[in-house]
């Protein structure tokens, strides 16, 4: 029962996207066209948040651990 | 009761009119819309235009391809790439009279709107609410129809003349009369069709040198007159009094535009209700201004005769004003009267004037005697001359069915715009996408509604038009009202921030008792 109701709601929200943009009214071909490049938009933005999220923490994790275990690295490279 | 209001005495009944804006998100969603639409326009032209697509639009022929082109404006961009996908909601053909249920012929598109193809099977029983039949004349009871079956036979269906050589009959006359007494005034005068009676008598009314001050959003047939008379034309904010004075205060003042002599004449048009918007003329501001200034008056009845008024007699009365006040009285018969025609009523000078001066006089075919003998049973029928009060009892349940059909819209919660009273009730759709698919499935309910899109009404503002009749009962309302209560939360069309509650019933419990 409550997945009928989550696929109906799903369907009822891509309806409202479909009337929103005007791809109520396209052909399936343009629709197909449409989809894909939404689709194509929204990976690549989740792949740059992605890749901007993932990138600023690292350094950011990176540059407090250096604060931290200063003395550790500055030893292993005068041995070397 | 409000402080401040201007000329707020000259009116003898509250006078209450919506044009509720829509938040904002959703102007920025139609434009969306419209956004995607334009850029998938652009890119099926290219498609066409490159020979990757093959379709039949209208274009220049090969040797025309080097002359300015004809096809480029956004008028012809539009109606080729946006109207013709939802163009399946319009023109669609009926097969029965247009009383308050209708046939349908069911017809089929393979090509996407380019071609329709009908599969020979009616839809039964369609609830009307497009047609305008407020007063619901447009019946084919044999009862009603008697004396038009008898003038039928008497006069047969053509007349081939015109007014002035020999297609005056003892009909049009006895209609004349009729009209001139059902509104009060000394004479009147009968024309076949309602857009011709505007476009070829305002040039017979005003010329060169004369002022016209039009309201925004007049009817074509007004505007078409108004410029085929040659006057100047000035436009006014729609039912605003006090760019109407502004700009009737520089005409007098200011005169015309080089020689600053007075005009010969200042003519305000205006119309009783006006169709797109469901809103009433503010006639007694606008009689007082006409007044004090020195102005003709013209006021276009099209869609208020018969259905506003306690007896039915148009804005004049609802506004308890004498028909004295209107110079030019103009209406039509398509309306609420079943039939087809206009007339131009007033002093008998005015009329008499026309009667030789009018373009419609002189070259246009006069009235068939049936459709002239239907106006008259109809008005009969509304003054009570046929001896019952069946026409009163019309033009009330018209008033009832508009009061229940308008408060149940706004406690629903769906932006409708124009005057309480009025019976053309537009309800507000915004979004391109939505106007195809309200009327599809308005459709697929059974209920047939007019949709109205871009040129006819400004770009963000698409409409749903209901005209309600007489002729509706509460159960086909109530089934309407119901559709519309389920297809508003689909498609989200409850944009109104100030509805009522819409079952107010739950609530009634007001005093809650202390149990022990």
């Amino acid at each position: 029962m409550d997945i009928k109701r989550v696929k109906y709601n799903l369907y009822w929200l891509f309806c409202q996207f479909e009337l929103i943009t005007c791809s109520y009214l396209m052909e399936p071909w343009e629709k197909v066209l449409f989809y894909t490049f939404n689709s194509a938009v929204v990976v690549m933005l989740l792949y740059t948040a992605y890749i901007f999220f993932a990138v600023h923490l690292g350094t950011a994790f990176q540059s407090f651990l250096h604060l931290l275990g200063n003395q550790h690295e500055n030893t292993v490279s005068v041995v070397k | 009761q409000k402080n401040g209001v201007s000329n707020g005495t000259v009116y003898k009944k509250t006078f209450i009119e919506h044009f509720e804006q829509a938040p904002m998100y959703v102007a920025v969603l139609t434009f969306l819309g419209f956004g995607v639409g334009t850029i998938f326009g652009y890119l099926r032209d290219f498609m066409r235009a490159w020979g990757l697509e093959k379709r039949s639009v209208a274009a220049e022929r090969e040797q025309q391809k080097d002359f300015v082109p004809l096809y480029q404006d956004f008028e012809n961009f539009y109606t080729r790439n946006l109207y013709l996908r939802i163009r399946d909601n319009w023109n669609r053909p009926i097969c029965s009279v247009p009383g308050p249920q209708f046939d349908l012929m069911e017809r089929v598109t393979d090509d996407y709107n380019w071609t329709f193809r009908f599969t020979g099977r009616t839809i039964k029983n369609v609830i009307n609410m497009g047609s305008y039949n407020y007063l619901g004349f447009a019946e084919t009871d044999p009862n009603a129809l008697k004396t038009v079956g008898k003038e039928l036979q008497k006069y047969g269906t053509g007349v081939c003349s015109t007014r002035q050589e020999m297609g005056t009959l003892d009909k049009h006359v006895e209609l004349e009369n009729l009209v001139a007494k059902f509104l009060g005034v000394e004479d009147a005068m009968v024309f076949g069709m309602g857009f011709a009676t505007n476009s070829m008598n305002i040039p017979a009314l005003v010329g060169k040198g004369c002022l016209i001050l039009s309201d925004e959003l007049n009817h074509t047939s007004l505007v078409l007159g108004a410029r085929l008379s040659g006057a100047t034309i000035r436009i006014f904010k729609h039912n605003d009094m006090q760019c109407l004075e502004k700009l009737l205060r520089d005409a007098i003042i200011y005169g015309q535009p080089r020689s600053r002599r007075a005009w010969r004449k200042i003519i305000i048009l205006v119309e009783g209700i006006y169709s797109m918007e469901g809103s009433i003329v503010r006639l007694p501001e606008i009689v007082s201004l006409k007044r004090k200034y020195k102005a003709y008056l013209y006021l276009d009845e099209a869609h208020s005769i018969g259905a506003v008024g306690p007896t039915g007699r148009g804005v004049v009365e609802y506004f308890s004003m004498s028909p004295d006040d209107v110079d030019v009285l103009m209406g039509t018969f398509t309306k609420s009267f079943g039939a087809a025609g206009g007339y131009i009523a007033g002093k008998k000078d005015l009329v008499d004037f026309l009667r030789t001066h009018s373009h419609s006089a002189v070259y246009a075919t006069s009235m068939c005697p049936p459709v002239a003998e239907q106006i008259i049973r109809a008005m009969k029928c509304l003054m009570g001359l046929d001896g019952t009060t069946q026409g009163l009892q019309r033009v009330r349940q018209l008033g009832k069915n508009t009061r229940y059909f308008r408060r149940r819209l706004h406690e629903m919660g769906f932006i409708v715009y124009g005057n309480d009273d009025s019976p053309v009730v537009p309800l507000l759709l915004y979004m391109p996408g939505k106007i195809g698919a309200f009327a599809r499935r308005m459709l697929d309910k059974n209920i047939g509604v007019v949709v109205v899109g871009f040129p006819a009404t400004p770009i963000t503002e698409s409409r749903a038009r209901f005209c309600v009749s007489a002729a509706h009962t509460r159960e086909m309302l109530d089934t309407v009202l119901n559709a519309l209560d389920e297809l508003g939360d689909f498609l989200q069309l409850k944009y109104s921030r100030y509805s009522k509650s819409a079952h107010p019933e739950l609530y009634e419990e007001t005093r809650f008792e202390f149990e022990d």
